[in-house]
């Protein structure tokens, strides 16, 4: 397997391009390592993730009847439809880097921008799903219905018989920290995803120069498919 | 560009060796242009500054323990004391010298010249794991110093999610950020190597120091995310409450100690197969002789890494597992050692009819073969479950851990250090002095450690603060030993650093090695190179030294 | 084998098993240490540079020797392997006949709990060549029992039960020590186990007021707790029937079949819906905060002693009538 590739043969205007970095050869060795850099971090996010992956298979195994009682709490169709709102975002990011590809410069900012707007609206909605489920457990005085885990969580909220009420914290931990944990992901990637608006905005990208918007695009993608399994898991846990 | 191999400096023809005109050394004074550095050179210098500074602070902590043993009653501090050093201790060492040691400095600076290109795949991701590094650093300082941490550096639960009163978010934070310090790493090390190699360099044309940091960067990318998602959770049931690890609130305290050896045995790992690379690369230079096995050297840093990360539960056989998960892991653990086997059988045969020079770097390959044997070896004890039942959390584990970790990663570390102090800084060092230190460094070193094989099997446990009186002979022993390997530490800072004061000039290549670092200046223009290189030949081949070179 | 200097004293049936393995590992380890180092010395003396230019003739690998260092030390930790497994077996299998006492570590103590009631802080009176089975648990962190003249040691987790077994094979006394760092006085949380001959043992046991057995104290908990209204001796209640319980496999609702032992016991009571029998409802309530450790290993014990008759016999009536 030889990768290398010989300085020499490499077209002109890739060994001189505005967006070269000087320490690569040409564009092309830049652009791969640029691809392959960002797997590589999408894979240590997949184990990143993992952890929690596990820990939830560990205690659904254990705890069967908890988790289908804290499944059943939380929203299906708000679920739903915010998952077809992320299906959404991840179009039109697919879209805006199959304009980049195309080199039609305004078509690349609007479906970025749209991206930006339905991942807005999906934190949006997480915002109001969790409101709605800490607010019981604020204040001082009785925290009935609370589902918040810790000091104050309610187990006769999950109308539960005996052990499955406790159990049901470890679902509902579970929840917040991997629906938690993948928000977050969220909030970190529209600043960046506005940042190469900006640059599309200046005309920065070309057909043959644009991988940051590739780029953006596979972490979205991926913020996105972790939703896809965290929703079935989540919501969509029935008791047998 | 120099393409003449320099021969060995004893010639009386070659010309005496000078300073090059332009260096990345030379590239700029101020502090702004170290501190936002993208030259992967200066990088590495920065890690050398912080991870000796932290070497330091741990070897400090090590020195307090040591001293606390003197005395079987614990009556040199208190309990809370003592609990609290070896925990910074085994913080301060795992995850800011050990982790980082090897790939930071040498791998940093290496890699890019080994392989022919300009720097790293990402410069400024590389700026970022420094800074991530030192950030992570000064975090868990601060929890070290305001009040400490008494968990342990493994921090098991419940006791530290429920019941320690120190400073664990703090820590964690710290553990956490230099955790990603390590995965960057990582990243650009397996694109770099990947994606940048001059035209020419296949894969098995690599210097076996490569391949050693490759598998190490596999590890770092795919292990350190488990830690740090365990160290979010371990927040999470700290601040919140949450019992992913508490039983009163349906959660298993076992469950922690899975996710945290996931990745804190493959972090073994990560320490010792960048030594692996270092040991090859001076082997050979001082034997004049390629490694025996090359592609064997190659395929068990790999295989080292793969099954690695199969074997976590060895940590785990007393905890009540069922008989059969024991059984798997061990037989796995087994398997693992047998890679390391096979990369000693072939050092030890890289000598057989070399030509071997009794050189500082040489001298800690001889240390690092014969300490990484032991500390290897009582590996099988562990691994094994008969004996692993009385000999683990006793100070036998301890004395295994300490023959790897410093015998072999830190022998290893010390052996770069000599080897490459040249080509970083164009200087020579004393080689009087730098044997004398290797020789008192091994010394001290099986002064320390072996006396801890005994009191282990007799039955001393780990992290005890007081102990029965029969163990106090052996632990007197161990702690004039730590005497001796704490001078020895202290010699190669004295003239290491008087070197580059005294400025000797050392020339491109003073030890007469193959690879392409040796065929560009000491220090190396901040480009690497002048011209970029083409490679033809093999690894390792030295039938042509003193004639052309293997370049084109 | 008395204690040489440098080696541990030698006190159970299973140590000198531990020790032969452990022996075997030695010669291994000794064996390939100096013969390794012996060759790297001897190749560093015996091919030292004669001169500086000197260059050696140029060797390539041989895959017969890597075959043979490979598959040498592959068939010796086989047999380390299988030698180790077979002895951990042992160690976790503990005889039918061996007698239960009850363990309950708290940060700093051991407290223990003897088939006949009595109670010890820290120290261990037990019979010599009588297996003794300890029921393991932990009131707060993770502890570890090390008795290093025995060889054993296990894990004591909260939450759960943990067993290990020994037979002590010389009277004298033994350190316990605690192997998990458990906090501040982890180093003093220390005891002996004390061995005596039979006769002694029983003058021990006999020493001292009667105390209430396990059993007895579980029977009383088992009523004051209302246990009985389900689990009626007579089968027709909500709960399923308890006696003959102990040690037999029990088929649960997912079909799944589980050994009744102590831990199957305790997480029934403190977790009822994590093992539902097959044909009943989860309706048992969960006992988790109302019992304390030493409760619930009295409940185990008493439920233990619920054995089904002799062919013939009228089913016994329990201890105490109340």
């Amino acid at each position: 397997m030889s990768e290398a590739v010989v300085a020499s043969s490499a077209p002109a205007q890739t060994r001189h391009h505005a967006a070269l970095q000087h320490h690569f050869v040409d564009l092309q060795q830049q652009q791969e390592a640029a691809s392959l850099g960002m797997w590589v971090f999408i894979a240590q996010e997949i184990l990143f993730f993992g952890g929690l992956f596990a820990a939830y298979a560990i205690y659904r195994h254990a705890y069967p009847e908890a988790f289908a009682l804290g499944s059943h709490h939380l929203n299906r169709t708000i679920g739903t439809a915010n998952t077809l709102v992320l299906i959404g975002s991840s179009l039109t990011m697919a879209l805006a880097v199959h304009a980049a590809a195309t080199g039609r410069r305004q078509a690349i900012v609007g479906f970025l921008l749209a991206t930006v707007l339905l991942g807005g609206v999906f934190l949006g909605v997480k915002y109001f799903e969790y409101a709605e489920k800490i607010a019981p457990c604020l204040g001082d005085q009785e925290h009935a219905g609370c589902l918040v885990p810790g000091a104050n969580f309610d187990p006769h909220a999950v109308h539960a018989e005996g052990a499955a009420g406790q159990q049901a914290q470890i679902f509902f931990s579970l929840y917040f920290g991997m629906t938690g944990l993948h928000a977050l992901h969220m909030i970190v990637g529209i600043p960046i995803i506005l940042t190469i608006a900006a640059m599309a905005w200046r005309g920065r990208f070309t057909p043959e120069y644009h991988t940051p918007v590739e780029m953006v695009g596979l972490y979205w993608h991926f913020v996105d498919i972790i939703w896809i399994f965290l929703f079935p898991l989540l919501y969509l846990v029935t008791g047998q | 560009m120099n393409t003449d191999v320099m021969p060995p400096m004893t010639t009386p023809q070659s010309p005496p060796p000078a300073f090059p005109a332009d260096s990345y050394l030379s590239a700029g004074w101020s502090l702004r242009s170290w501190l936002l550095t993208k030259d992967h050179k200066r990088i590495a210098i920065l890690y050398l500054l912080s991870i000796s500074a932290m070497f330091v602070l741990g070897a400090v902590y090590a020195a307090i323990i040591r001293w606390n043993l003197l005395v079987p009653d614990g009556s040199h501090m208190s309990a809370d004391a003592y609990n609290k050093t070896f925990t910074a201790h085994g913080v301060i060492m795992v995850f800011f010298f050990l982790i980082p040691s090897i790939p930071a400095v040498f791998g940093n600076f290496l890699i890019p010249i080994m392989i022919g290109a300009r720097d790293l795949a990402f410069p400024r991701i590389n700026l970022l794991s420094w800074y991530l590094y030192v950030i992570g650093a000064g975090f868990t300082l601060y929890a070290l110093f305001t009040g400490g941490l008494d968990t342990g550096w493994t921090f098991y639960t419940p006791y530290s999610t429920v019941f320690a009163q120190s400073n664990v978010e703090l820590a964690a934070i710290g553990i956490f950020i230099a955790g990603f310090s390590s995965i960057l790493t990582g990243l650009n090390f397996i694109v770099t190597i990947h994606k940048m190699r001059a035209p020419g360099l296949t894969w098995f044309r690599l210097p076996l120091f490569v391949w050693a940091h490759y598998a190490t960067a596999l590890i770092q990318v795919l292990g350190t995310p488990v830690i740090a998602i365990t160290i979010v959770l371990v927040a999470l049931e700290r601040i919140f409450h949450f019992g992913f690890f508490d039983p009163n609130r349906g959660g298993d305290p076992i469950l922690f100690q899975h996710l945290f050896w996931f990745y804190s045995h493959p972090a073994v790992y990560i320490m010792i197969l960048p030594s692996m690379g270092v040991i090859s690369e001076v082997i050979s230079t001082f034997s004049r002789k390629r490694v025996f096995g090359y592609s064997f050297v190659a395929m068990s840093s790999l295989a080292i890494a793969a099954i690695g990360f199969l074997v976590w539960a060895h940590h785990m056989f007393v905890t009540g597992m069922a008989v059969y998960s024991a059984m798997v892991f061990s037989a796995l653990t087994y398997l693992v050692a047998i890679p390391s086997a096979i990369k000693t059988f072939n050092w030890t045969a890289t000598l057989y009819k070399g030509s071997i020079s009794w050189d500082t770097p040489m001298i800690y390959v001889f240390c690092f073969l014969g300490l990484f044997l032991i500390g290897g070896l009582t590996g099988l004890f562990l691994g094994n479950l008969g004996t692993d039942v009385h000999l683990t959390d006793t100070y036998f584990v301890v004395a295994h851990f300490h023959y790897i970790m410093v015998g072999g990663a830190i022998m290893g570390y010390l052996g770069a250090l000599h080897f490459w102090w040249p080509k970083m800084f164009g200087v020579r060092y004393p080689e009087a002095w730098g044997r004398l230190s290797a020789v008192l460094v091994f010394v001290g070193f099986n002064l320390t450690f072996f006396p801890q094989f005994l009191l282990g099997y007799m039955g001393m446990p780990r992290r005890y603060h007081v102990y029965p009186d029969e163990f106090q002979v052996l632990n007197v022993l161990s702690s004039a030993g730590a005497t001796v390997l704490g001078f020895a530490y202290l010699f190669p800072a004295f003239y290491l650093l008087f070197s580059l004061l005294k400025r000797q000039p050392a020339g491109d290549n003073p030890w007469g090695a193959t690879g392409l670092e040796w065929r560009t200046s000491s220090p190396p223009p901040t480009e690497n190179f002048h011209e970029m290189p083409v490679v033809s030949g093999e690894p390792y081949d030295y039938s042509k030294l003193g004639k052309e070179a293997v370049l084109v | 084998m008395k204690g040489l200097p440098w080696l541990p004293e030698s006190a159970s049936s299973i140590s000198g098993e531990v020790d032969a393995v452990f022996f075997f590992i030695v010669a291994v380890t000794v064996l390939f240490t100096v013969g390794i180092s012996l060759a790297i010395l001897f190749f560093a003396i015996r091919y030292r540079r004669r001169a500086p230019g000197e260059v050696p003739p140029d060797t390539h690998g041989s895959v017969l020797l890597e075959l043979a260092w490979t598959l040498v030390p592959l068939g010796l930790v086989a047999l380390m392997f299988v030698w180790g497994s077979m002895v951990y077996f042992h160690m976790n299998r503990p005889p039918d006949d061996a007698m239960t006492v009850n363990v309950v570590a708290k940060r700093w103590m051991w407290k223990f709990q003897h088939p006949t009631g009595q109670r010890e802080i820290n120290e261990l009176h037990v019979p010599v060549g009588r297996a003794v089975k300890v029921v393991l648990t932990s009131e707060d962190v993770i502890h570890s029992f090390f008795v290093p003249a025995f060889r054993i040691k296990k894990d004591v987790v909260p939450g759960r039960y943990n067993v290990a077994w020994f037979r002590a094979t010389r009277p004298g006394s033994y350190h316990l020590f605690c192997a998990e760092y458990c906090g501040t006085e982890h180093a003093r949380m220390g005891g002996r186990i004390v061995v005596m001959e039979p006769e002694q043992y029983e003058t021990w046991l006999a020493g001292g007021p009667a105390p209430e057995s396990p059993v007895a104290v579980g029977e009383k908990l088992f009523t004051e707790l209302n246990c009985i209204t389900c689990h009626r001796p007579d089968s027709a209640g909500r709960g399923p029937l308890l006696t003959g319980l102990f040690g037999r496999r029990v088929t649960l609702a997912g079909g799944e079949t589980v050994v009744a032992d102590e831990a199957y016991i305790r997480e029934s009571i403190v977790n009822p819906a994590a093992k539902v029998v097959a044909g009943y409802q989860p309706v048992m309530p969960t006992f988790m905060g109302q019992v304390s450790e030493e409760q619930l290993l009295a409940l185990v014990a008493y439920i233990k002693s619920l054995q089904v008759p002799a062919e013939g016999a009228p089913a016994p009536a329990p201890a105490s009538q109340s």
